[in-house]
């Protein structure tokens, strides 16, 4: 019997989720991210794989960091770059967000790297563009860089992803890293368990792979990776939870709490943090914390996704 | 003008006929139905073509026509021309224009619109608070006096129970039907598809169904206060469904609708985020869609409504959230509740005209329902097995979103007759060729 071909790209023109990802794919992601760290780790930090091909940010949301990692990792692989940052305000006086792309396509980019406050948005999107579209977060739905780069991280630190047994404590509900981190640890044959009070906990999330639990302490028990999201202040404001106060007293990242997850359990947080509300400082700043380490890996496994999809040649 | 509609299977549940009958139209009156009717002289005779059906003009009491206000998106003349295309000789329109139609003078506006455009009937739908904002009744006396049939704040729910109170007392003095659009609107949030697994996974902003429960629970609760009949507009939930039940069992005047979407699509069909599967009440799981299609059976929903409720391409080419909720559902009304109900066996052709035609005109209290002899002659020929596809470009509608383009349909519509004049044939049911043309076709 042969063994499959071991496989040398993305199947897809797009990467707009993690679902859109066989597990093939991913590793092959996470395997491409360690040769594209070396990169990194040169004195001279360029490649010449992506020259002559131009590469538009278009960040209808604002954000410093995914839209900086993607650029560093652009011009690392010698692509032409601009960022747009398009306000919603244009939107809001009637063009649709299809006439906006509409306009950028016309200037024949090859790839679009596409930040929406709206879930769906780099679908709806793919459906219409003749660029390749990379999503850098769509609304609540997806944000599928960062979950290569959650797997990257925790492959670079326990060595598999299969097998291991993740604590994710946050919000929920409002939250496409948690979407994203699903999906992939799934695939890869990780666990996962969830907290979160209860009114930030998305419903059916068991059918998204989760299993929710009623405390921290529960989601930490035993954990290989525990994964603090973001606590956004105004969500206090439509009582999802009553205080900031409370809400790091049941749910934030102590070190005591820490020491219910396995020893050698690492800590990630996505950024950016709010110390004293979701994690206390003495873990995000202690031995267990990988945080810094993922945005240095963000901008090796964005390399090694735009390699992948735009590396080729087109058709 | 004298003609007969010759040998076609007349399925007319007021007057317990299912068989093969002529129908004498003179004057724009119904005035003989029998079998083998002699042919008066200088009447012209109509075959109807072997294997459709002829009903009473069918009724679709829950439409959006745009006019006053959003001509881009529909007209008066434009939702009428769909509605005769639809099979519908009457359509009942919601008052959420702009302005809203809650004055006399918009009501008649509406009515010289479709006057003009002499196609299906209209009955205009008036506001139930000025300005649907949910604060002080409307006159409803005025806009009973110029023609509405009944009243809603449609889009929005009745805003308190005070008020809801108060409409259903006044408007039923009056005779005048109450409609609500049921939704707790805090619960709603800011919601956009029905709350579950699908929405979570695609991260879209859930509305739960029992939103809609909890008002309907309110609404029944205040019919059985005032003794005065309530209709469900659009009810889309199993529990919704019970509600209604358990109000008819103690003895209730409550109706409702059905549309056609939420019989026929699940929130499975959010996936790929096509804006036109957004629509209020969101499309629901499959055990509710279930429970819909076996309310439609046994008789516990009691009318078929499509929510016609037209947007324009732009506004529905923004992002999912952005986007305004409401599809197009005149010219597939027909199509979809031949294909998924009657071929599908869950219903069959008596009940599906007593769900388009007999139970609207009797909630509604108006003309139609029946082929009886005087009756103004509102007759549609049904074409049970015609093969369609469902193609927005060919539709009348100014708008297209509607999220059925390409569906293979069984059963469709053969022509539309309002008040003896034919005001749509189609010409893809085989003999209708030789009928007399039609201005929509
Ligand atoms: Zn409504």
């Amino acid at each position: 019997m042969s063994t499959p071909a071991p496989v040398t790209g993305l199947r897809g023109r797009h990467l707009l989720g993690i679902s859109d990802l066989a597990p093939d794919e991913i590793t092959l992601i996470l395997d491409t991210a360690d040769a594209m760290r070396e990169v990194g780790e040169r004195p001279i930090k360029k490649v010449p794989a992506l020259r002559g091909r131009t590469i538009v940010n278009l960040f209808f949301e604002p954000s410093t960091r995914t839209r900086t990692s993607f650029e560093i990792a652009e011009k690392r692989l010698s692509a032409d770059t601009l960022n747009l940052a398009v306000s919603t305000s244009s939107v809001v006086k009637g063009e649709t967000l299809l006439d906006t792309v509409s306009n950028i396509e016309a200037m024949a980019p090859d790839m679009l790297v596409v930040r929406h406050a709206s879930s769906g948005a780099c679908h709806q999107l793919a459906r219409h563009c003749r660029s390749r579209i990379v999503n850098a977060g769509d609304g609540l739905h997806e944000h599928p860089t960062q979950a290569l780069l959650d797997a990257y991280t925790m492959r670079s630190h326990k060595g598999r992803l299969e097998g291991l047994q993740v604590a994710i404590v946050g919000d929920l509900l409002h939250s496409r890293v948690l979407r994203s981190n699903l999906l992939l640890l799934r695939k890869m044959g990780a666990t996962v368990r969830v907290a979160a009070p209860r009114p930030l906990v998305p419903v059916g999330i068991e059918a998204l792979g989760a299993t929710p639990c009623r405390t921290i302490e529960e989601a930490l028990d035993g954990a290989d990776v525990v994964m603090m999201l973001r606590i956004q202040l105004e969500r206090m404001q439509n009582n999802y939870f009553p205080s900031l106060r409370e809400y790091f007293t049941l749910f934030g990242l102590t070190g005591e709490r820490m020491g219910l997850a396995k020893p050698d359990a690492i800590v990630m947080h996505p950024g950016p943090m709010n110390r004293g509300v979701e994690i206390a400082s003495e873990v995000a700043d202690g031995p267990q914390a990988v945080i810094l380490e993922q945005v240095a890996n963000g901008v090796a496994v964005r390399m090694a996704v735009l390699y992948l999809l735009g590396g080729g040649n087109e058709e | 003008m004298t003609y007969i509609l010759r040998n076609g299977r007349v399925v007319d549940p007021a007057n317990g006929r299912d068989g093969i009958f002529d129908i004498e139209v003179r004057d724009g009156v119904i005035a003989r139905v029998g079998q083998d009717l002699p042919i008066p002289e200088g009447a012209e005779v109509l075959d109807v073509p072997a294997g459709c059906v002829v009903t009473p003009g069918l009724i679709d009491m829950h439409v959006h026509l745009r006019e006053p206000g959003q001509e881009h998106k529909e007209t008066v003349a434009s939702g009428v021309a769909a509605a005769v295309a639809g099979g519908f000789t009457a359509v009942a329109c919601m008052p959420n224009t702009s302005p809203i139609n809650d004055s006399a003078a918009v009501t008649r506006y509406i009515r010289d619109k479709a006057d003009a455009a002499r196609l299906a009937r209209v009955y205009p739908i008036g506001a139930a608070s000025v300005g649907s904002k949910g604060e002080q009744l409307a006159e409803i006396g005025e806009l009973k006096a110029a023609g509405c049939v009944a009243v809603s704040d449609d889009g929005h729910p009745v805003k308190t129970a005070l008020l809801m109170r108060r409409v259903l007392e006044y408007a039923g003095m009056l005779d005048v039907l109450v409609i609500d659009h049921c939704e707790d609107p805090t619960l709603k949030g800011d919601g956009v598809v029905h709350e579950g697994a699908v929405a979570s996974e695609l991260g879209l902003r859930g509305i739960p169904g029992e939103a809609e429960e909890l008002w309907i629970e309110r609404d029944i609760t205040l019919a059985g206060l005032t003794r005065v009949p309530f209709h469900v507009a659009h009810l889309s939930t199993a529990g919704s469904l019970r509600a209604v039940r358990a109000g008819k069992a103690r003895g209730i005047a409550v109706t409702c609708e059905v549309a056609p979407h939420h019989f026929v699509l699940t929130d499975e069909a959010l996936r790929g985020y096509d804006t036109n599967t957004k629509m209020n009440p969101p499309l629901r799981p499959q055990a509710d869609v279930d429970a819909l299609i076996a309310g439609l059976a046994d008789g516990s929903v009691d009318v078929i409504a499509t929510d016609h409720a037209p947007h324009h391409a732009d506004e529905k080419a923004l992002s999912y959230d952005q986007a305004p909720f409401g599809i197009t559902g005149l010219e597939t009304c027909v199509s979809l509740t031949f294909d998924r109900l009657v071929h599908a066996g869950h219903i069959d052709l008596t009940r599906m005209v007593e769900l388009l035609s007999v139970n609207p005109a009797r909630i509604l209290k108006v003309t139609g329902g029946a082929l009886s002899e005087g009756a103004p002659a509102d007759i549609t020929v049904l074409a049970p097995d015609l093969p369609v596809t469902i193609q927005a470009s060919s539709q009348h509608s100014l708008s297209k979103n509607m999220p059925f383009e390409g569906w293979q349909l069984r059963g469709g519509v053969a022509a539309t007759i309002v008040d003896g004049r034919l005001v749509y044939r189609n010409l893809a049911v085989d003999g209708l060729g030789a009928w007399p043309s039609a201005s929509v076709q």
